[in-house]
């Protein structure tokens, strides 16, 4: 399956032979090889984590390698910084744009290279190369048009331009077609096809299965930060692709049926829908159970939780807690309803790390803890929170430990803390075991199944699908914006996930366009 | 929504501007006399430059509090070079400006390269640059009644001279040419270009390749030399440099700013904007005066605008 290496080498653009590279320890890539050919789209596959985007930013100059090498052209190369890549030839167009939207498309685009005449800019010269370059890929836009009215779309096109007018010849694009609508994607690929046909070399990272079989001529296969397969697209086949990037075992981490009390109703969304982000989005909740959200990133999980939570405001649908039909327009308002939110950015919207352990346990529930004057119980705060703390099993010195020297884990339990104080008997929980490590990961899992046989009702959203395999009673899955299935947990596999996750809308609704 | 969000802040500004001058016009036939408006365009002119040195900062995305106590800190230095030691004229003129670009430069240092906020390094420095003022000129005003021709700076008039019917001071001359000679800067230059382009996206200037730090030095030195045009112009007016004004000044200077539309998050604003803004602080004082509101009603007046300029910027970009 894999490509005749000698003959690939030969005629490289950019190869790279035995990538690794570490963060702290953790094995990010190991052993990786990658090639590019000139005027060829290789797709690069894989999991959130298999190592896609670490490869990238080396070959980009953003990371540097703690082994293997990177040959240009058959010659090998070192890049300190994404300036040197960039003038070498290697342009990359990030999943986050960005621009400066204040300024015009041309101006974003030759930053640090205006054209002058003398002490003053010369204008009409910097929007001439830039219509230059739009010709190139016969995109109709006025240079002079200030970027931040222009749609993500436009947007790509002026990086993709701003890639070119680097003399680009190796093209990265990382998820370019995620916030793309149908029209936008074709524009899209008719500009990759283009500039394939000039002969650059196009490195196109994404998860859509229908897009391959129409814009790859090569796709490689990570995992795990190794290197899977690197196959011909003709050759292969888009079940043979899902296996591939999911053929990880589910490793010593037993999948035990987790029993269930067949619980009434706490939580039925209907309709729930946010112009260009969520559509038609109805799911019910019961006590006692963990409902698994699985998809990609950006498929509109963390919005459905933070539209719930009424951190987000909807378009459209109705949220009934207990049977009884809310209005929810704030957090406030769901937290009063009973509804937790365990933010996937524990740092900047879970936890106020500057505070203690206790004050971070009390702070949702502070108005119990009132006494006359608007003195806090400070006796009675601290006897709850020691309870919480042993409750929870957190690892900390003390009550008045500062939140931000606990560990990942451990601060994740305080913020459980806060919310099981606050008495909320449903909880979204988002991407509850990001950054943390394998022990309190485990710690985490037994916390929620503990909770759940408690009779809380548990929404697990998660990018990791054997933890999502491993505590879920039944699976939902995600992609752009709808739900695209569910399926009981038993039945639930990694393949059956992938292939509801990566299914693309066969019907002709709305656009889905990213909020400007 | 045919026109884009900055000219229609601009417009606005510019439409409250009118009002104001077509509403104090009605309501007093001495407001628009010659007189008058002159004293209104007299009474800009320090704040109007030091607004201006403002709207670089905050286009780039920072803020200035230090130009007030910056520009008595220039004029107590023109003061120690014109009157102490008896420089000749163009000499005190330069060290004004070259110790405002010099005091600028240090904001920009301790900010660029050393990462403090904006807010902290310029409230530092207001209080820094207020207190070696006073230690310099030993907290007395330093006259200028020995350097011939200083008070003609701001006090003359070379339009009134040539034109007699337009009898405008040559501060508001001098205003109009640092508007000008800024305009074309920010739209012209490079340095203009990385002004915005700082405000807009930081990160992005940086992963083009441009040295971020050396720029954002640069717009603070800029802001700097042009408080030191300031401190020439109000010392030429008060024909003494008074080392214990200054201080509140800023807030003058930044409200113009954002009167005038130029948005506190940066990336945007005019030059025009900032005049306009600065013109309309003078007209309301100006016209309240002549009604006969009182000081202090003005004041609450000015602080009622400045909260509806910042919520006409919220409702622009939360259109926008």
């Amino acid at each position: 399956m894999n490509t005749n290496q000698a003959s690939a080498c030969a005629r490289a653009l950019i190869s790279a032979r035995g990538l690794s590279k570490s963060f702290h320890g953790v094995r990010a890539l190991e052993d990786v090889q990658f090639d590019l050919r000139p005027g060829e789209v290789h797709v690069l596959m894989g999991e959130n984590g298999a190592g896609k985007s670490t490869m990238m930013k080396i070959l980009t100059g953003i990371y540097q390698r703690d082994a293997g090498e990177i040959l240009l052209d058959g010659t090998p190369v070192d890049f300190n910084s994404p300036r040197q890549a960039q003038a070498a030839g290697i342009s990359i167009v990030h999943q986050e744009l960005n621009l400066m939207n204040h300024l015009t498309a041309a101006q974003n685009i030759f930053i640090g290279r205006e054209p002058r005449r003398g002490w003053l800019l010369d204008e009409n010269k910097l929007n001439a190369q830039t219509a230059a370059l739009f010709e190139r890929i016969k995109l109709a836009l006025d240079p002079r048009t200030v970027v931040g009215t222009l749609t993500v779309a436009r947007q790509q096109m002026i990086e993709i331009a701003k890639a070119l007018s680097h003399e680009a010849r190796v093209l990265i694009m990382d998820e370019p077609t995620a916030a793309l609508n149908r029209e936008e994607v074709e524009d899209l690929f008719r500009v990759i096809r283009e500039l394939r046909e000039q002969g650059v070399g196009i490195v196109y990272i994404s998860h859509k299965m229908d897009e391959l079989a129409r814009i790859a001529d090569r796709v490689t296969v990570m995992r795990d930060g190794r290197h899977v397969a690197t196959v011909t697209m003709g050759e292969t086949s888009i079940d043979q692709l899902i296996a591939m990037m999911v053929g990880r075992e589910l490793g010593q981490m037993t999948r035990e049926p987790v029993p269930q009390t067949a619980g009434e109703v706490v939580l039925e969304v209907q309709g729930l829908a946010r112009r260009g982000v969520l559509r038609d989005v109805s799911f019910q909740l019961r006590r006692g159970e963990i409902l698994g959200f699985a998809g990609l990133m950006g498929a509109g999980r963390t919005e459905v939780a933070r539209a719930v939570f009424g951190a987000d405001p909807i378009d459209a649908g109705s949220i009934r807690v207990h049977g009884r039909e809310m209005t929810i327009r704030s957090p406030e308002q769901a937290v009063a309803a009973g509804i937790g939110y365990l933010s996937e950015d524990r740092k900047h919207f879970g936890l106020a790390t500057g505070l203690d352990v206790k004050d971070n346990i009390l702070l949702a529930s502070l108005a119990r803890f009132r006494k006359p004057l608007g003195f806090v119980d400070e006796a009675r705060g601290r006897q709850v929170a020691q309870e919480l703390v042993q409750q929870l099993a957190i690892k900390t010195p003390g009550l008045e430990q500062l939140a931000r020297f606990l560990s990942g884990g451990n601060q994740q339990k305080v913020v459980i803390a806060k919310w099981l104080l606050r008495d909320c008997d449903i909880l979204f929980f988002d991407e509850p075991t990001r950054g943390i490590d394998v022990g309190a990961k485990a710690e985490i899992y037994k916390l929620l199944k503990a909770l759940a046989a408690q009779g809380k009702a548990i929404v697990m959203i998660s990018s990791e699908l054997p933890e999502v395999l491993l505590l879920s009673h039944r699976v939902i899955v995600m992609c752009e914006g709808r739900i695209t299935g569910e399926l009981p947990g038993s039945a639930a596999t990694q393949e059956n996930i992938m292939q509801l996750a990566t299914a693309t809308t066969t019907t002709a609704t709305a656009p889905l366009t990213a909020a400007a | 929504m045919a026109l884009n969000p900055q000219t229609r802040q601009k417009l606005l500004a510019f439409a409250s501007l009118i009002v104001l001058m077509v509403f104090f016009g009605l309501a007093s036939p001495n407001f628009l006399q010659t007189e008058n408006l002159v004293s209104i365009l007299q009474a800009t002119a320090v704040n109007g430059v030091l607004a201006i040195a403002c709207t670089f900062v905050i286009i780039s995305g920072g803020i200035d509090l230090s130009v007030g106590t910056m520009m008595t800190f220039c004029s107590v230095m023109a003061g120690v070079f014109l009157t102490y030691w008896g420089l000749p004229l163009p000499l005190g003129i330069a060290a004004a400006i070259l110790f405002g670009a010099l005091s600028g430069m240090v904001s920009g240092v301790l900010i660029a390269k050393l990462r403090i906020p904006p807010f902290i390094t310029t409230l530092g420095m207001m209080m820094a640059l207020k207190g070696l003022a006073l230690v310099i000129s030993g907290t007395k005003p330093i006259y200028f009644n020995d350097t011939e021709g200083f008070t003609a700076i701001s006090q003359d008039s070379l339009i009134g001279t040539l034109v007699p019917a337009v009898p405008i001071p040559n501060a508001v001359l001098i205003l109009f040419l640092v508007a000008a000679l800024a305009s074309v800067v920010l739209n012209r230059t490079v340095l203009g270009r990385y002004t915005f382009a700082l405000g807009s996206n930081e990160e992005a200037v940086r992963l083009s390749g441009v040295n971020v730090t050396f720029w954002k030095i640069v717009v603070y030195t800029v802001s700097g030399a042009i408080c030191g045009i300031a401190g020439l112009l109000i010392a030429s007016r008060l024909n003494s440099a008074q080392p214990a004004l200054g201080q509140g000044y800023e807030l003058d200077a930044i409200a113009a700013v954002v009167i005038g539309g130029t948005s506190l998050s940066g990336g945007s604003g005019t030059v025009l904007g900032t005049i306009i803004g600065a013109l309309i602080m003078s007209v309301l004082t100006n016209g309240l005066r002549i009604l006969s509101v009182a000081q202090e009603w003005q004041t609450v007046l000015t602080g009622v605008i400045i909260i509806l300029a910042v919520y006409a910027d919220i409702l622009r970009r939360g259109r926008g």
